[in-house]
Parts: structure tokens; C-alpha cells; sequence
């Protein structure tokens, strides 16, 4: 694109499940629109099929689900099968929350770029999304 | 207390010519909530100060410094450390453990399912069942829960709030089934649905039919349950959601007097119920401030309660309260030294002079707790209660120049919050235009970037890092789900389906009638209907919530 103001990056934010802490996924929202990205925050207590019409209606290049109920593990692959299913593969799917090392290699196997856990860093989280989104989608 | 001029002149010519000369570290001399600090308080920081009027002793009014007067002389706070997972078999196994080391009351942590009103056979309860808690759909699952535990003898506490009238329904009809009354009953319910809507976010009805179902609560114990708790009025949760220490206190007093007034408006006189009120508050890791936090409660309640709402029993102007350390200050880095931050923590806690206290486990950023780690929490109070020596005299801090400074201060920020509340119309239109809900958002953010830009250290997170050890970690039983369907399944089969209709059809009529439904789900409940099934009855009534984020 030769637009001097490309497209922003359009992330959603999403909460699956009936997990109601939400101040990490307000965090991040809040982190990746002041870092000048679009951000689709769901609200809460979405089911798997909510999420990916959400994304898919807000053709977006990212997505970051939101778990700190132990759900993850059916809830991920949920999302993930139901994207695909609907032909989306090139969004970039992030998993923040409380979920235990052994997990991640498993999520990464189904195509989740990224598991960012307590303690991680909204800058980082923010130029990981960067760089994954600007990888998918060469200028 | 009136201040010699020359003292003032004194603490000013030190402020002046002696500490100005030395140099401050580049750090943030304030609070966790960002309440600034000053290099040192004085007795000019008392000046006016009334300790009759603001103190009292303890077990007299306004109860600053404890309800008790004996305090921990006369008997130590309840160790009371929550625990729930997998189905109530493995939960009771857990209890029975407590109840051996030394545990003098239980705590109960409900699945998700069950704390949104879902049965444990409902799809969206797929994957969740069992995991962040025990699942209980029935009352043949609250009868296995406590199977073994003498309920007349233990108090027990319930953490639910959406459907709280249904479990404790539930509990009632289970202990009433092994010939307990309900009037022997001890314990606790939380039942705190404002703070749901402004913090934990776990919801089944809109706001205005969900506060009418708590005070039928309120009004149903109030004659049939005098050992219970009917409500346990919550600041835990806006903190874990990042709220800073005032926006707990005022957010929580403010749920409290709204429960207060409802109850009023429905004809109760306010000593019938208030003596069952209690609170629970989180101890984070600012030690001074959570103190100061504590005894401004109980100051302000007693005031209110008196001088507001009329009540005339010291009982309903002493503010009881349970504390649980701060989940969200333990780091998945070093879990180890959560151990450490859990003791500040609950140090604050007895030295603000709570009733009951549960210490979170140092693997609990990570899953729920390991049984090692449970103990080593409950062992931490132990060696706080029974080697530190602070139990030894009441509300040591107080006469602090600081700590009282810091009481009046907190009180007066929570007084500003009451004003800007009133201003919306009250803590219900203030929940509705999402005004908590965006002070809590503000708050967490900041503190965030603060801790991203190292304005703040979290040892092991963003200083003093490590590569992190392997631990062993509790992991949810991947086949607690199907077992628990199982047992629904069973109950299902062995009830008489036409009693279920009748009292769920019941039920409707009730709650179309705008009658108290206590009555009508004790009887839904002893005729084994699921709890999903009876939220799903009232929800055809009062309809569902969905909140308007705010980020």
C-alpha cells in the first residue's frame, strides 16, 4: 500500500467462557489502542462461536483470548477449529492468562502464535502483535 | 490533641534544615494505590485529633480499634482457607483434610457453572466443569459435599452470589435432610451480587430483580436463620479487578448500605437484620495503608449505621470481617517468595483486626493449590497467631502518627467516592452508567504501567528476575466433568419429574407475583430440580444481563 496512513492493525480482545476476570483483558485493550491499533473488546462470557464471528465480521489481523478459568484447553482449540473451519488462517491468535507451561506447546501445535502469562509485559505483548501481524501481511 | 507551637516549629525546622539535606532514592514514595507518603509523620499530623470520638477502645464504638474488646486474647481470628475442585467427593476429601490440620471453619470455591447458574450437563458448562471450583447442580450434591461434617458444629462459608438463594436453598434442605434445623446452621453466604456487576462479573438476572432476591434472603434468615450470614459484602473482588485501597473501602460500604436501605424499604427493622451483616476485604501487600484501610471501616460503618440508618444494637454498628490475601500481588516468577508476600499480607490483616482470614497458596498465580501449599498458607497464620507475639494486645498501630493519618485520609477519600455515588443517583444508577466499573479500569491501567515502566517493582517479575523452577502444580481431573454429569444424570433419573414442574411452575408464579422467593426454591430445591434449571425458571421472569464493557 502507498497510503501514508496504512491501515491500523485491528486486534479483538476476547473473553471466552464464563470467566469473569477481566482486568487483564481491559489492560491490554486499553494498552493496544493507546499503541494506535483498532481493538474490539467483546465484553464477557462469550461463547467460541460469538468470538469467531467477531472476528471474522471484524476482519481482523489479530486476536487475543483472554482465559484465567482453567477452560482453555477446550476452549482454544474451539475457536481455533471453528476459524479455520470458516476459512480464516491468517490471524494471528495470541492466549493470555493463567495457563500452565505444559499447556503452551500443545496450543502452539494448533496454531496459537503466542501464550503471554502473569507477569508479562503490555509493551511486549503490544511489539509481539506488531511484528506477528506485519509477518502475515507483507506490504 | 492540641499541638505546642514549638513542637510544630520544631518538625518543620527538621523537615526544613535537617531532612531536606539528605538525598531521596529515584523511587515512588507513595502507596500501592497511589496515595502519596511523607518522609515522616509527627504529632503535628494529630493536631485536632479526638481519640474518644475517633477511636474509642475496643468493643466500644465507632470500633476503630476492633469489635472485640478482648480481641485475639480472647480468641483468635478463624483460619479459614477456601478450597474447592473436581467433584464434592474429591472436595469433601479436601475439607476433611482442613478440618484435620487445625482448621476451625470451611470455605467453599464453586465451579464457574455453578456461580453463572449453569447445570453441569449444560453446553456452556463443557470444559469448565470442576475446574476453578467444586460443581454442585443439586442438593444430593451438597449432601456429599459436608457428607461426614458435623454442620451444627462447624461454620461454613459459600462463596456464590448470582444464585446464592438457590445454594443456600441447597445447604438448608441438605443439613434439614440429616435433622439439622435450619436455625442451627453457622456460616456464611456472600450473596454480594453489587460487586459482581462492579468487579467479578458473574451474573444470572438484571441488577434491579437480583437486589430484591438478595433481600428476600436477607428477610428469610433474618426469621429463620440467627447464626447465619446472610450477606458477606465484598471489597475482595474490586481489588483482585485492580480497584486501588479507597475505591474498595467506598465501593464496598457503598454495596453495604444499599443492601442496608433495600432492606429498610421492604419494611425490616434495621437491627433484625444488620447483626448478620459481615464484610470481606482483601489484605494486598501495602501494609500500613490496608490497615489504615481496615480501621477506617469500621469507623465509617459505625457511623453510618448508627447515625444514618438508625440502628441501635452495638452488634449492627461493629463491623465483622473476613480477609483474604491478595491473589492478584502473587507472581507466576519465583512462586516462592509468594510465600513471603502472602505473610505481609496477612500480618495487615490481623493487625487491622479481622474476624477470619484465609492466606492464599504461593502456587496460585499458576492453578489452584497443591494440598503442600494449602498447608504451608494455613501454617502461615499459625506462626502469625501462635510465635509472632502481635495477638498479645488490640490494634497495636494505633496512635501511630502515621497510621491514624492515613485512617483519616482513606476515610475521607471513601466519604469523596460516597458524595460522587449519591451524585449518580446511588450505587445501582452508578453500576448501571458503569461508574465503578471505569474507576477500577483507570486504576488497574495505571498501576500497569507503572510496573511496565519499572516505576514499580515486582520482585522476580520486572527486577531481580530468574529463569523460573519447574513445579509440581494441581491440575484439574480431566474426568471430574463426566463423573459430575454422571451423578446429575442419576439425580435426574431418580426425581419425581412431576414434582420438579409443579415447583418450578411455582416458582415462576412467585416471582411473577413479586412475592419472597425463598419458600418457593426451598422447594424446588428439596424436590431435587438443578440449579440451572431453577435460574433458568427465574430467568423466563426477570430476563438475563449483559454489561456494556468499559476499557
Amino acid at each position: 500500500m502507498s497510503d501514508e496512513s496504512p491501515r491500523k492493525i485491528r486486534v479483538v480482545v476476547a473473553k471466552p467462557g464464563l470467566d469473569g476476570h477481566d482486568r487483564g483483558a481491559k489492560i491490554i485493550a486499553r494498552a493496544l489502542r493507546d499503541a494506535g491499533m483498532e481493538v474490539i473488546y467483546t465484553g464477557l462470557h462469550q461463547t467460541p462461536e460469538q468470538i469467531a464471528a467477531t472476528v471474522i465480521q471484524e476482519d481482523a489481523d489479530a486476536i487475543g483470548l483472554s482465559i484465567l478459568s482453567g477452560a482453555h484447553m477446550t476452549l482454544v482449540p474451539k475457536v481455533v477449529k471453528l476459524l479455520r473451519e470458516q476459512g480464516v488462517d491468517d490471524v494471528v491468535i495470541t492466549v493470555g492468562g493463567t495457563i500452565p507451561a505444559d499447556d503452551v506447546p500443545e496450543l502452539k501445535r494448533l496454531g496459537v502464535s503466542e501464550v503471554f502469562t502473569p507477569g508479562s509485559s503490555t509493551d511486549e505483548i503490544i511489539e509481539f502483535v506488531r511484528s506477528a501481524v506485519a509477518e502475515r501481511s507483507p506490504a | 490533641m492540641a499541638i505546642e507551637p514549638e513542637a510544630r516549629r520544631r518538625a518543620h525546622q527538621w523537615r526544613e534544615e535537617v531532612y531536606s539535606k539528605g538525598a531521596e532514592r529515584e523511587a515512588l514514595f507513595e502507596t500501592i494505590s497511589g496515595h502519596p507518603v511523607e518522609p515522616l509523620y509527627t504529632e503535628e499530623n494529630l493536631e485536632g485529633f479526638d481519640p474518644q470520638e475517633k477511636l474509642g477502645h475496643p468493643g466500644e464504638f465507632p470500633f476503630t480499634r476492633g469489635i472485640y474488646p478482648s480481641m485475639y486474647r480472647g480468641r483468635l481470628w478463624t483460619m479459614r482457607q477456601f478450597a474447592g475442585f473436581g467433584t464434592v467427593e474429591q472436595t469433601n476429601e479436601r475439607f476433611r483434610y482442613l478440618l484435620d490440620h487445625g482448621q476451625a471453619g470451611l470455605s467453599t470455591a464453586f465451579d464457574m457453572p455453578t456461580l453463572m447458574g449453569y447445570d453441569s450437563d449444560h453446553e456452556r458448562s463443557l470444559g469448565e466443569v470442576g475446574v476453578e471450583g467444586v460443581a454442585v447442580d443439586t442438593v444430593d450434591d451438597m449432601e456429599t459435599l459436608f457428607s461426614g461434617i458435623p454442620l451444627d458444629q462447624v461454620t461454613v462459608s459459600l462463596t456464590i452470589n448470582a444464585p446464592a438463594a438457590i445454594l443456600l436453598a441447597f445447604y438448608v434442605v441438605a443439613a434439614e435432610e440429616k435433622g439439622i434445623p435450619p436455625e442451627r446452621l453457622g456460616g456464611t453466604i456472600q450473596t454480594d451480587i453489587l460487586k459482581e456487576y462492579i468487579a467479578q462479573k458473574e451474573w444470572c438476572f438484571p441488577v434491579e430483580p437480583a437486589i430484591d432476591l438478595v433481600t428476600d434472603m436477607v428477610e428469610w434468615c433474618s426469621q429463620k436463620m440467627p447464626r447465619w450470614h446472610p450477606i458477606s459484602i465484598s471489597g475482595y473482588h474490586i481489588r483482585e479487578a485492580g480497584s486501588t485501597a479507597a475505591q474498595e473501602l467506598a465501593f464496598t460500604l457503598k454495596d453495604g448500605f444499599t443492601y442496608v436501605e433495600r432492606a429498610i424499604e421492604r419494611g425490616l427493622d434495621v437491627d433484625s437484620f444488620a447483626p448478620r451483616l459481615s464484610f470481606f476485604f482483601n489484605a494486598h501487600l501495602d501494609f500500613f495503608e490496608e490497615i489504615a484501610k481496615y480501621r477506617a471501616a469500621r469507623r465509617i460503618w459505625a457511623r453510618e449505621m448508627r447515625d444514618t440508618y438508625g440502628a441501635r444494637d452495638e452488634r449492627s454498628q461493629m463491623m465483622r470481617f473476613h480477609t483474604q490475601t491478595a491473589g492478584v500481588s502473587l507472581t507466576a516468577q519465583q512462586p516462592l517468595n509468594n510465600i513471603v508476600r502472602t505473610t505481609i499480607e496477612a500480618l495487615a490483616g490481623v493487625l487491622g483486626g479481622t474476624q477470619s482470614l484465609h492466606t492464599n497458596s504461593f502456587d496460585e498465580a499458576l492453578a489452584l493449590p497443591t494440598e503442600q501449599a494449602v498447608r504451608i498458607a494455613l501454617r502461615t497464620q499459625q506462626v502469625i497467631a501462635h510465635e509472632s507475639g502481635v495477638t498479645n494486645t488490640a490494634d497495636p498501630l494505633g496512635g501511630s502518627y502515621f497510621v491514624e493519618q492515613l485512617t483519616d485520609e482513606i476515610e475521607a477519600a471513601a466519604y469523596e467516592y460516597f458524595q460522587r455515588i449519591d451524585d449518580l443517583g446511588g450505587m445501582v444508577e452508578a453500576i448501571k452508567t458503569g461508574y465503578p466499573q471505569r474507576e477500577i479500569a483507570d486504576a488497574a491501567f495505571a498501576y500497569q504501567r507503572e510496573v511496565d515502566n519499572k516505576e514499580r517493582i515486582v520482585v522476580g517479575v520486572n527486577d531481580f528476575r530468574l529463569e523460573d523452577e519447574a513445579m509440581d502444580l494441581h491440575r484439574p481431573d480431566p474426568d471430574a466433568e463426566r463423573r459430575q454429569r454422571a451423578r446429575l444424570e442419576a439425580t435426574k433419573s431418580r426425581r419425581d419429574a412431576a414434582a420438579v414442574e409443579r415447583t418450578l411452575a411455582e416458582l415462576k408464579r412467585a416471582a411473577t407475583a413479586g412475592e419472597n422467593l425463598m419458600e418457593p426454591i426451598l422447594a424446588t430445591a428439596r424436590a431435587r430440580a438443578g440449579e440451572g434449571e431453577i435460574v433458568a425458571a427465574l430467568q423466563e421472569v426477570f430476563g438475563t444481563y449483559t454489561e456494556q464493557p468499559q476499557f
